[in-house]
């Protein structure tokens, strides 16, 4: 299983909202909803939602980078003109959230959440900053990596999948309930951006590449 | 190999909410129902920090994030209230059902459900017993829809296999 299970008793908030029954397989016929999904209009994405610096009146404190890659389905066919959401931390580890108490700065010019469509390659492109790791009270002394929050449609809506991008390195994988919930080693390194020389640019900012790949849908496995 | 999903966690407010994403029918379209409930966890406490989304199959007219255009839209998104309260105001769905996910910090993957304005013939709810096809059943109270997610527990919601 690639997926995390539901119940991952060391990440706490799971032991009361973990669904307790298995799930149930549905037969996928030609009238299935779920094997369809949302289609965005260009129209209704703008260029700066994807340049998480220009947001604001000035530029936000913190290691400038560029976040990029494909979206692609299990048989590595791109897919196009698919929504890709993105939201995270600032540079030190706080969220612009009401809740989060991490007595971490805001910052006026950073609010942290992006969104583009995929190009007919499957490509999707963010300029963010860095964000830092930051405590959590789930157990003593407990800290999130540094993550990225992404959103991604695919063409059905079983295709659709809430996942966190990590950064090469991260000492704090190994102690982090979360990343350790997916049980496979192999599939936790699909949760790893690449340093990418490649999409660096000089004098300018460092490049992660991120692929995201989605799951194929029930019709296709019959 | 596929991308592992990962929790929504509890800060995803400035993220994924948008102006009008409940609104999938404008106010006063002509046969707009809402469907409204809570999500609840193990304990029957109301989950505060969840997001849902409901499809109905047919992206329409309506832009999904913009919200411009004429007719309706067939996907919303709402987060929960502190009281876990969330809903949608939409069109009727040409069949029985709508698709809904349910996102939430410590729900490591969303779950997949279905909220059937009618109880119909069909080849899901002929499969569960009584008591759990009951869990995917809306209760009709004029336009309005009340649908209740339990995620665990007694009553739970029969959750689907994507």
């Amino acid at each position: 299983m690639i997926h995390p299970p539901n119940l991952s008793s060391g990440y706490r908030s799971t032991i009361l909202r973990a669904p307790s029954r298995p799930p149930v397989p549905f037969k996928a016929d030609p009238d299935t909803i779920e094997l369809t999904g949302p289609v965005f209009g260009h129209e209704e994405v703008g260029a700066p939602d994807a340049d998480l610096t220009r947001q604001h009146a000035g530029e936000p404190i913190g290691e400038r980078i560029v976040v990029t890659g494909r979206v692609l389905d299990e048989a590595g066919r791109p897919i196009r003109n698919t929504l890709v959401e993105v939201w995270q931390a600032n540079a030190a580890g706080r969220y612009a959230h009401e809740l989060d108490r991490h007595p971490a700065p805001l910052d006026p010019n950073f609010t942290g959440a992006g969104r583009c469509l995929t190009d007919d390659e499957g490509r999707y492109r963010f300029v963010t900053i860095k964000p830092g790791a930051y405590p959590w009270r789930n157990h003593h002394n407990a800290w999130r990596p540094a993550h990225i929050h992404f959103s991604v449609f695919g063409t059905a809506f079983t295709q659709r999948l809430v996942t966190q991008m990590y950064f090469p390195g991260d000492p704090l994988f190994p102690f982090d309930p979360i990343m350790q919930s997916v049980r496979d080693p192999a599939a936790r390194e699909r949760l790893v951006a690449a340093f990418d020389m490649d999409t660096t640019e000089p004098e300018w900012a460092l490049g992660y590449r991120f692929d995201v790949v989605l799951g194929r849908t029930p019709m296709e496995d019959e | 190999m596929i991308t592992p999903s990962q929790t929504v966690g509890p800060f995803f407010a400035h993220g994924l909410p948008y102006a009008g994403d409940w609104e999938m029918a404008p106010e006063g379209h002509p046969g707009a129902i809402t469907i409204t409930g809570r999500v609840l966890d193990g304990a029957g406490e109301p989950v505060p920090d969840a997001l849902l989304e409901l499809w109905l199959g047919e992206t329409g007219t309506r832009g999904v994030l913009t919200r411009e255009g004429e007719g309706a839209c067939g996907f919303g998104r709402c987060a929960t209230a502190p009281d876990g309260t969330y809903r949608f105001r939409t069109a009727r769905p040409a069949g029985p059902y709508g698709s809904l996910l349910v996102f939430a910090r410590g729900v490591l993957r969303a779950v997949l459900t279905r909220v059937y304005l009618e109880d119909v013939p069909d080849p899901l709810l002929d499969g569960l017993e009584p008591e759990r096809r009951a869990t995917l059943l809306a209760r009709r109270d004029g336009d309005v829809y009340r649908f209740d997610v339990r995620l665990q527990g007694e009553g739970e919601t029969v959750f689907l296999d994507y």
